[in-house]
């Protein structure tokens, strides 16, 4: 049985069971370990995801940033066992609570995702069914999930509308996707995200259709709900005010890779990598007018054709003879890591 | 002022929303817009979720018609144009909606998405065609790689591009431009605005460019007009807009941005867990500065 409101949010079946594997650190919310992702193509393999480690804590608010195409939404997709057709897994792990999520079976995925993962898609307009209310649909996943009557879940929905600030809810609630601007339906499907009080909230971003003041009051709200319920969020956002306002935690990919993690001081205040300074570069304020954005030149290299040495070379200012030749390591230090010749410690 | 490209004069749009619990209710998403693009500026508007912004400019594309009012483009009412005529407009006029993936036909290729408009109106040659297509993806950063991709193949920010390059080329006079980097890393961001910027400089293309990034709205815009609930609360020079906003909701606003600078935010909450300023890795006091 499919819920009406999307593919994603289906009935619950018995809760897995999250018997946690003993492990020295104490078990993070989300652990992706290596994880590496390929599309095959026509006989080609394309990998689009190339190792990638991530760890949320519980309550943690974690930013990804990074290139449009370097493999955000799909890594986030993996955790809820959502991949497109054509996409596979090819290693690594993903760990919910100290619970692998490889290998489940659809049952099992289905009982994980909105009861304890919610995501929050990219592109709003396209996850609303277009057939039913937006009530409905937001507050559907409490009757499917948690056996809540309708006349209560109704009330829910309504209230969660109300707390994403969407005036007259309970009119609005009656009314179809179509007749919502864009950035009502995005500010639904955070409604929607919210409305299990999952453990793990996915947002791809959230925030994107919304207007300065609504979205300072989303954020607000985000982070409303991580303290009172001490949910963990991986926040996706090509914002990086977003990310310096709400974020604990940053990881930063590009071309499949992570390049660079660590706190948001660190990120912010001392970036390694020199694609993560060229972003705060590009990054227009409204307090600082130049005449022309510093972009940075180039293009991000197609996953077809991904370079022998580091993947930012043909674009990094500070380049050089190594760069082009082998690929960076991953720097320990101090939970802030960069993966550049630059920053490399020398043997 | 002499000759607008676009004339929006008492413009007003109703819906009927039909509500159940209600009798028969309308919905007055705009409300006696006046306002009037002139050749070669770039027209911001900022608002509120829900300010009818997306709709004036779905009017202005004659995609749905005012409940009152006129739209003139070049003079005509773009309401009583023959046939012919709209077609003209439609190569005039060119859209990048707020949510690129539901315009665009998900069986067909980048590729043919892009020359499509092309052989629609008949412009060049094949061989000319395809070199349009390769030149507009590169201005808009895509690689051509992605030509043979369908749209759900592609990343969100890549899809936005596509979109971008689709309305820019038939090089037409206005593009109106609804969030049109909302979904776009800054990097890319500031490639696509600097694109804006160069082709209404350049080819002297006139931009009505909606969004809720007043960073964005800034850079671009030669004037800008504030929505609320409907109406235009405030108009002017960008500069003068910023510089001393009158309207208390634009006044409110630049508060409500988030600031990548630190020192600024508006965190309720410390980091938990995350390791002091001093506490950085060796390898990076080498790493530039
Ligand atoms: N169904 C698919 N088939 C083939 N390639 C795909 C498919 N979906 C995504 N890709 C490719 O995988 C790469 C990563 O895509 P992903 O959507 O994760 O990017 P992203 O980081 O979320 O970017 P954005 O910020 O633009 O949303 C891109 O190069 C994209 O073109
Ligand atoms: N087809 C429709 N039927 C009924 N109401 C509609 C319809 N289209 C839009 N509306 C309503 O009109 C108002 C203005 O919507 P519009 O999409 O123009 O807002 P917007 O300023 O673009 O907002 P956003 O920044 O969130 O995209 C909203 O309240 C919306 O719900
Ligand atoms: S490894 Fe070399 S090319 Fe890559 S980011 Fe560092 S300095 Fe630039
Ligand atoms: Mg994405
Ligand atoms: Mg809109």
């Amino acid at each position: 049985m499919v819920c009406a409101i999307c593919s994603i949010r289906i009935f619950g079946i018995e809760m897995l069971e999250t018997v946690p594997t003993p492990s020295a650190r104490p078990a993070a919310t989300l652990e992706i370990e290596g994880l590496t992702i390929e599309f095959r193509a026509r006989g080609r393999v394309q990998r689009v995801v190339d190792r990638v480690n991530l760890r949320i804590a519980p309550g943690e608010i974690v930013g990804l940033i990074g290139e449009s195409g370097s493999g955000k939404t799909l890594t986030a997709l993996s955790v809820l066992g959502l991949l497109p057709r054509g996409a596979r897994i090819r290693s690594g792990l993903i760990r919910l609570s100290g619970t692998s999520l490889l290998d489940l079976s659809e049952d099992e995925w289905r009982a994980i995702r909105g009861d304890r993962v919610a995501f929050i898609p990219q592109d709003a307009l396209r996850a609303l069914n277009p057939v039913f209310p937006i009530g409905l649909q937001v507050g559907e996943p409490l009757n499917i999930h948690r056996g809540t009557p309708w006349q209560i879940a109704k009330h829910k929905a309504i209230e969660l509308l109300r707390s994403v600030h969407l005036r007259d809810a309970e009119e609005r609630a009656e009314e179809y996707p179509h007749q919502f601007s864009g950035g009502m339906q995005q500010r639904a499907m955070v409604a929607m995200g919210l409305a299990l009080e999952p453990q793990l909230l996915i947002a791809d971003e959230p925030t994107t259709a919304l207007d300065v003041t609504v979205q300072a009051q989303v954020l607000k709200l985000l982070r409303e709900i991580r303290d009172a319920h001490g949910t963990s969020i991986l926040f996706i956002t090509h914002d990086l005010g977003v990310v310096a306002d709400l974020c604990d935690r940053v990881y930063v990919m590009y071309a499949g890779l992570g390049i660079e993690e660590g706190s948001v001081e660190h990120i912010f205040y001392r970036p390694s990598h020199p694609y993560t300074q060229a972003l705060l570069r590009a990054t227009p304020t409204i307090r600082a007018v130049e005449k022309e954005l510093v972009s940075i030149p180039g293009q991000i290299p197609s996953p077809d054709n991904l370079p022998t040495g580091c993947r930012f070379a043909d674009r990094c200012p500070v380049a050089f003879e190594r760069c082009g030749e082998e690929p960076p390591p991953f720097q320990v230090g101090g939970g802030h890591l960069a993966r550049c010749w630059r920053c490399a410690t020398p043997q | 002022m002499t000759g607008a490209l676009l004339d929006v004069a008492n413009v007003s749009k109703t819906f009927e929303t039909g509500r159940r619990l209600w009798l028969r209710q309308s919905f007055k998403a705009v409300d006696r817009i006046s306002l009037e693009v002139r050749p070669g500026e770039t027209l911001g508007i900022v608002g509120e979720s829900g300010s009818g912004k997306s709709t004036l400019l779905r009017m202005m594309l004659r995609l749905i018609r005012p409940t009152a009012g006129i739209i003139r483009f070049d003079g005509r009412d773009i309401w009583t144009l023959s046939g012919g005529e709209i077609l003209a407009l439609r190569r005039q006029i060119q859209a990048v909606f707020q949510d690129p993936a539901s315009s665009f036909n998900p069986r067909h290729s980048i590729g043919s998405l892009l020359s499509a408009p092309l052989e629609v109106h008949g412009i060049g040659t094949r061989e000319s065609r395809r070199k349009m297509v390769a030149d507009t993806l590169a201005l808009v950063g895509l690689n051509t790689s992605l030509l043979a991709r369908h749209p759900h193949q592609l990343s969100g920010g890549q899809r936005q591009r596509v979109a971008i390059a689709r309305a820019i080329i038939l090089r037409p006079s206005v593009v109106l431009a609804d969030e049109p980097t909302s979904a776009l890393d800054v990097s890319v961001q500031a490639q696509i605005l600097n694109v804006f910027k160069k082709t209404k400089r350049e080819l002297g293309l006139t931009y009505v460019f909606v969004s809720h990034n007043l960073a964005v709205i800034r850079y671009v815009s030669d004037r800008v007009a504030v929505m609320r609930r409907g109406a235009v609360v405030e108009m002017g020079e960008s500069d003068a807009i910023f510089a001393r906003p009158q309207h208390p909701y634009t006044r409110a606003l630049p508060d409500a941005v988030p600031d990548p600078d630190l020192g600024r935010r508006g965190r309720t909450t410390q980091a938990s867990g995350a390791a002091p300023t001093s506490e950085l890795h060796q390898g990076e006091r080498r790493c530039l500065k």
